[in-house]
This record gives structure tokens, sequence and C-alpha cells, in this order.
């Protein structure tokens, strides 16, 4: 056959029973997608309503969505790997496919999964937590979720496509050069990572206007919500942190694709380059998606114990202190490379440091709960759930600081005990907590309590049953991202145990889908917008909130405006006057320069120049008509206001 | 942008004459040439010449912040100058530290 059909061929078409199931399922799918939409004619309304919106609120929820579904993919990921691992010797996965499965695993739970949850509820509350009427540049944060989306879309493809990446999330050099890993795998890696990245920067950089800005009168600084606040800092941290990334990625691109020589040691260039930047984003990183659900725990454990939040003051300076700790901590990642003494004691006291504002934040939820009524909605169970998990996690953290002591546990299964300990403990529990704490303001409907408390004792038993044995089998000398391993080291029992847990956490997603498809049909509807008798402003309005969120800006007096204004404030309020109400328009150029970003994308992963000029040709042909766009915005006039107000009951 | 009313601020206060950026202007043209002399035109050794490169570049970033980006024009709290200062903290942490770990290949040979 020609060698080019033959290379075609093999690139783009699956190779083994599991891609061509993948193919399958894919296909189907998307064929299914695309016919219910047909049949149902909603392809107008989806365009309309969703595709070309600008609105924070649909912007928030297509982003959970989305993580939902990477929760899914990733979670398969897991389910095959601690298949392979339940016993010793087994080979049902190839090495090569067991790492291609490892390194989609992290990437996407990171950044497709952890990364938009955060955002999303960053969407779904920020603005109404302030008081104001959308982010400060709605247009932007379209562009930021559909560079996330085809991102995210162009990672899984490789799946199917040209093969995946296999040298881990974090990607090290030489290994992840192209001597060593030669293909379009990586390509696809550092691509899309990219591509999502650029969309990050741009949310951070939102989200840090919106709330310096757009803070509704009265709300000084020490008057915000303390999701609000968690949010402030980790837009400062992203805006720090992930230009470092791009920068790493794109000096790796330039070596694989046009052979330069950054990360390789024979023409001069340095491997543990590579490792030192990726660090310098990346522990940064883990604090960007721990941070926001710090922020919401706070929420939800003064909601529930109906108390002011404890310590607020020693709160916000406890998040100032971690993100800047934050950023002088990145070594403890490579301890091994061996750069010395006195690096590894600077950075091994400064990971410990962390601890201490970490701890003040722990008692502070728990004064919060003292002597509070202590109401166990789903919530505040997951809340409740989060905090000895992530002690455990914090505590192996501060051991694992011990730079001597590393030597033993780096990349043994007890650093991946101790991350998911503070990933899912954390940021996992912490997504899940927003979300059932948000959901009816999202969506009208609370999401039902019985069948939720299943999903969630599924989920905290299963998960300790899969990671707590993991910290022993680490010790007992198992490493990380082992394929399979020999009989005969006593690691099966555990290993067992924990492939157990794993199947248990995916019967908990399953049940966790029950409950919301079940909630959707006949779950308690929220009439109030007030379901939880909440404190802050988000609860003032509606369920769902309507497009302008507020009639009529509120005026804030207090940390906790909607209690005050609820329980507090006796003056008697006079009716306020409807203005007109300035909004952003829809605009379908966001999706239109993404999907030039992902057509640019895949033309790179492959050095296919062609479509790559073709594509990053439409972004700019996007970027350039925007400037020249004078009609952006629109006014809502006040009887459409007063009209949609009486509908809901509030005139 | 959706705004509220209350946050909405003025149009920049208008001076008769731009002094600011004149001045400016004229000061990054000598400091362009300059790094360009030092480049072209000294004979210094190299270690020298990049050491003025920089010193002149540093001068330039502040000729920017201060003369084309307003550092300090404000509506409401300085909030730009607090971040400018953390951005100094980190970009030295990251450059300085990065220099600092990857020497390492002096212990290790
Ligand atoms: C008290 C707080 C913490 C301390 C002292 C700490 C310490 C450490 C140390 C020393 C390592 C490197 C171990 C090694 O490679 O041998 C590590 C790895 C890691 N930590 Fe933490 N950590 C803390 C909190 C967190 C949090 C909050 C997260 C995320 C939400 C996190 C996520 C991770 C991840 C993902 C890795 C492994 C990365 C990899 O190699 O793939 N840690 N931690
Ligand atoms: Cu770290």
């Amino acid at each position: 056959m020609n060698p080019a059909v033959r290379h075609f061929i093999l690139t783009f078409f699956p190779h083994n029973v599991l891609e061509l199931g993948a193919d399958g399922a894919i296909i189907m799918a998307s064929l299914a997608i695309v016919f219910v939409l047909t049949y149902f004619k909603k392809w107008k309304w989806l365009w309309r309503e969703y595709l070309t919106t600008v609105d924070h609120k649909k912007i928030g929820i297509m982003y959970i969505i989305a993580a939902i579904t990477m929760l899914f993919r990733g979670g398969s990921d897991a389910i095959l790997m601690r298949s392979q691992l339940a016993f010793p010797n087994e080979h049902f996965l190839s090495a090569n496919h067991y790492d291609e499965i490892f390194t989609t695993h992290g990437t996407v739970m990171i950044l497709f999964m952890a990364m938009p949850f955060v955002i999303g509820l960053f969407n779904v509350a920020v603005p109404l937590q302030i008081g104001a009427r959308d982010v400060a540049f709605p247009y932007l944060n379209a562009i930021s979720f559909w560079l996330f989306f085809v991102a995210a879309l162009l990672f899984n493809l490789s799946f199917v496509v040209g093969g995946s990446p296999n040298a881990g999330w974090t990607s090290y050099t030489p290994l992840a050069g192209a001597h060593f890993d030669p293909g379009p795998g990586e390509n696809y890696y550092l691509i899309a990572l990219q591509i999502t990245g650029i969309g990050t920067i741009a949310t951070g950089v939102n989200f840090l206007v919106t709330i310096l800005k757009m803070r509704a009168p009265g709300m000084t600084l020490m008057r915000m919500p303390m999701f609000t606040w968690s949010v402030l800092i980790t837009s400062i941290l992203i805006i720090f942190a992930f230009p470092v990334l791009a920068v790493d990625l794109a000096l790796l691109l330039i070596d694989r694709l046009f052979g330069a020589h950054f990360f390789t040691i024979s023409a001069g260039g340095m491997p543990m380059q590579w490792v030192n930047l990726f660090w310098i984003w990346g522990h940064p990183e883990v604090y960007i998606v721990i941070l926001p659900l710090f922020g919401v725990f706070s929420e939800v454990v003064a909601t529930f114990s109906r108390k002011r939040l404890f310590g607020y003051g020693a709160m916000v300076v406890s998040l100032l202190a971690i993100s800047i700790l934050s950023f002088v901590v990145w070594v403890h990642h490579f301890f091994t490379m061996g750069a010395g003494v006195g690096v590894n004691d600077f950075f091994g006291v400064s990971t410990m440091l962390i601890a201490v504002p970490t701890g003040v934040k722990m008692f502070n939820w728990l004064f919060t709960m003292w002597r509070g009524r202590v109401e166990f909605a789903m919530p505040m169970l997951w809340a409740l759930a989060f905090i000895p998990t992530f002690l455990i996690g914090g505590l192996s953290g501060v051991m694992l600081a011990v730079a001597p002591a590393d030597y033993q546990y780096h990349n043994s299964y007890f650093l991946v005990a101790h991350f998911h300990y503070v990933l899912v403990g954390g940021t996992v529990f912490g997504c899940f907590a927003g979300m059932y704490y948000w959901w009816p303001k999202m969506f009208g409907v609370k999401l039902d309590e019985r069948t939720g408390r299943w999903a969630f004792w599924t989920w905290i038993v299963s998960f300790n049953v899969c990671f707590l044995p993991m910290f022993v089998v680490g010790l007992m000398g198992m490493t990380r991202r082992m394929y399979t391993y020999p009989a005969g080291l006593g690691w099966m029992p555990y290993n067992f145990v924990e492939t157990i847990g794993a199947y248990g956490m995916a019967i908990g997603f399953v049940l966790m889908v029950y409950n919301i498809v079940y909630s959707i049909r006949k779950g308690e509807r929220d009439l109030t917008g007030d379901p939880w008798d909440g404190r802050t402003l988000e609860w003032s309005t509606t369920s769902p909130a309507p497009e302008y969120n507020f009639a009529v800006t509120p005026v804030v007096h207090d940390r906790d405006e909607w209690w005050y204004q609820k329980y507090v404030d006796k003056s008697k309020k006079e009716k306020p006057v409807i203005r007109p109400i300035h909004m952003p328009n829809n605009s379908g150029r966001p999706i239109t320069l993404a999907a030039g970003f992902g057509l640019a994308g895949f033309g790179f992963v492959f050095a296919w120049y062609v479509p790559a000029i073709l594509g990053l040709l439409i972004v700019l042909i996007c970027l350039g008509a925007r400037s020249f766009e004078l009609n952006t915005d629109h006014y809502i006039p006040v009887d459409v206001i007063e009209r949609t107000e009486a509908a809901a009951g509030r005139l | 942008m959706a705004s509220n009313d209350t946050t909405k601020h003025g149009q920049h206060h208008q001076e008769a004459f731009p002094w600011k950026h004149i001045i400016g202007f004229l000061l990054s043209l000598v400091l362009t040439f300059g790094s360009l002399w030092f480049v072209l035109g000294s004979h210094l050794p190299s270690q020298a010449v990049i050491s003025a490169i920089v010193i002149l570049a540093v001068f330039q970033a502040m000729i920017q912040l201060f003369l084309f980006m307003h550092l300090t024009e404000t509506f409401g709290p300085n909030y730009q100058q607090f971040l400018i200062f953390f951005a100094f903290f980190i970009a030295f942490t990251v450059v300085a530290g990065s220099i600092w770990i990857m020497a390492f290949k002096s212990y290790v040979a």
C-alpha cells in the first residue's frame, strides 16, 4: 500500500476494540443529539438562548453541564485503570494504552472538569452576590466559555483521531519531547491546554474587574460575601499563574514542531526547565481549584448554621496569605531533582507554612457551626464531609513537604492518595456543595434531598474505600503510573479494595445523575427565590433570576445584606422606581471565533499549516469585526421589566 | 457593557495639551536609541551590554506605566498600584527563584 495512504489510515482509524467502541459511542451520541434537536425543532432555540448568549447565568450553566460530562469522561478513565490494577499481572490494557488513560484522566479532571466547574460557579453566583447585572465584559465571558469548550472537544478528539497524549498530565520533558514521543498525542495536550488557558486568563481578568468595579453601592470590600472574596483572590492567582503555563506550552510546542531545543539536553537545552515552569503554574493552579470552594464552604456553613460567618477578617487575611504563599512553594513537586539543601529547605518550610492559614480557615468553619442551629441539607452534608477529608489531605501534604522524607513518598501511591484527598475531598465535594446550594437559583427547582442522600453516602464511603488504602500501599513501595504489578508483594488486597471503591464512586455518580433527573421532573419548585433562608444578595431575587438580575440595583448596608433586609432593617421601604436597564447584546461571534481556534489547533496538531492558517484567519476576522461593531447593547424598557416582575409576583 | 449606573464613571479629565505623552514619547525614543547604541555602537563586553539594556528596559517600563498607562490616575480606590507591585513581586520570585533552582547543575557536576 502507498505509505501515505497507510499512514493516513493508521492515524485516522481506530486500531483496537476499545477505540472502536469509543468511536462508535461518540458517533451514536452525536447522531442522537442531532436527531433530538431536529425532531423537536430545537436548533433555533438552542442558538438563540444558549450558543449566542452573553448572559453570565446561562454561561455558568453551560460550564457546569460541560464539567459534569467531563467528570464522566475522566471517571471512565479511572474505572479502566482501576480494573487493570484490581489483580496482579493483568494485561487487559497495554502499557501504552494505560499511559494514555492516566494522562487523559489527570488532564481532563484538572483542566476540563475542575476548572470549568469552579468557573461555572463564579458565573452563577458572583454577579448576583454583588448586585450587578452581568460581568464586566459579557462578550469576553462568552469567548472564554467557547474557548474552553472547543479545547475540551479537541482534547477528547485525540482518543479517536491520532492517539492520546501519554506522558502524564505533567507532560515532563524529555519524555514528552519529539524524540521520545513522536506523533500527534502530545501536540493535542499542548494545544488544547493553550486554547483553554487563553479563555481562563480572560476569565481571571473579567472577574477581577467585575468584583473591583461593579459592586452594588454600599458594598465595600469588607462587606463582600466570602465566596466573592475567594473569587477575587482566585482571579489574581489566575492572572499571574496561567501566563507561565502558556509560555511553557509554547516553548515545548516550538521544540516539537519546529525542532528547537529549549528542553532537549543534546543541544544545550534544559529538560528540568519544563518541570520548573510547569510547577510555577502548577502549584498556584491547585489553589485556583480549591480557594473558590473554600468560599463555597464559607457560604454554606454560615447559611445552614443560621449564623454569621465566624472570623470574617481572619478568613480574608488567610486567603491573602495562601495566595501569596502559593507562589513560593513550587519546588516541593521536584525535591528529588536534587537542587541542593538550600533550595529544598527553603521550599519545604514555605510549603509547611501554608498549613497555618489553612488551619485558621478550618477553625473558622468549626466555630461558625458551634452553637449554631445546624441544618443537614444536601449542601451542608457535602461541606461537613469536606472537613475531615481535607484534613487528611492537608496533613499528608505536610508530610510530603519534609524534603528528605519526600524522597520516599515521591511518586508513590502515598502521593496519589494525598492529592486525591485534597482534590476530591476539597474540590469535587466543594463543587457538589456549590451545585446543590445554587441549583435552585440556576433552575428554580431544588435537588431532591432523599435521592441526593443516596448519592452522597455512596460517594463518601466509596471515596475512602478507594483512596485510604493508597496511603498504605504507597508506603509498601507501589509507585504511581504502574500499568501492572507482579504477584507476591502483598499489594493485591489493597488494590482490590481500591477498585471496589472506584466502582462505588461510579455508582455514586450514576445516583447523582438520577438525583438530578428525578428532581427536574418531580423536585420541589422554589417560588420564593430564597429556599435556604439565605444571607447574601443572590437570594433576594427570583429563582431563576431574570435576565437583568435585579429590577432595581440593591443598596448594601451589611455583610449579610439579605439577612439584614429580612430580619434587622425595620424601616419602611418605599416603592422603588424602575428605570430602563442597560444590557449587552447576544452574539454568534464568540462561538465562531472559538471554532476558528479549534480548526487552527487541529491543524497544528498534525502540522498541517493550511487549516492552521485558515483557522487563525477566522480568529483575526472575528476580532476585527468586533472592533467595528457599533450595535453592542440595548435597553430593556420599563414595561417589560414590570411585566416580568409581575409575572414573578414581585410587584 | 452592563453596568450599574452608580459605578459608571465620567470621562477622563482633559488636559489642555498632552505634555505627559510628548515627554514620554521623547524619553522612550531616547531610551530605545540608547539601547540600540549599546548594542551596535559601544564596544563593551557583552555582559555589560546586556546589563545596560536591561536597566534601560526597566526605565522604559516605568515610562509606559506612569506616563502612558496612567498608573496613578484613578476614580475610586487605586487597585492597580497594588496589583503592579504584586506583579513585580511575582516576576522577581519567578525569575530569581528559577535561576537559583536551575543552578543545580553546579551541585550535580
Ligand atoms: C497544606 C496544604 C498542602 C501541602 C503542604 C501540600 C504538599 C504537597 C507536596 C509536598 C506535594 C509533592 C509531593 C511529591 O511529589 O512527592 C504535593 C503534591 C500534590 N498536591 Fe499538595 N499540598 C497541599 C495542599 C494541596 C491542595 C489544596 C491541592 C489541590 C486542591 C493539592 C494538590 C496536589 C497535587 C495535584 C499534587 C501532585 C501533582 C503531581 O505530581 O501530579 N495539594 N502536595
Ligand atoms: Cu504543590
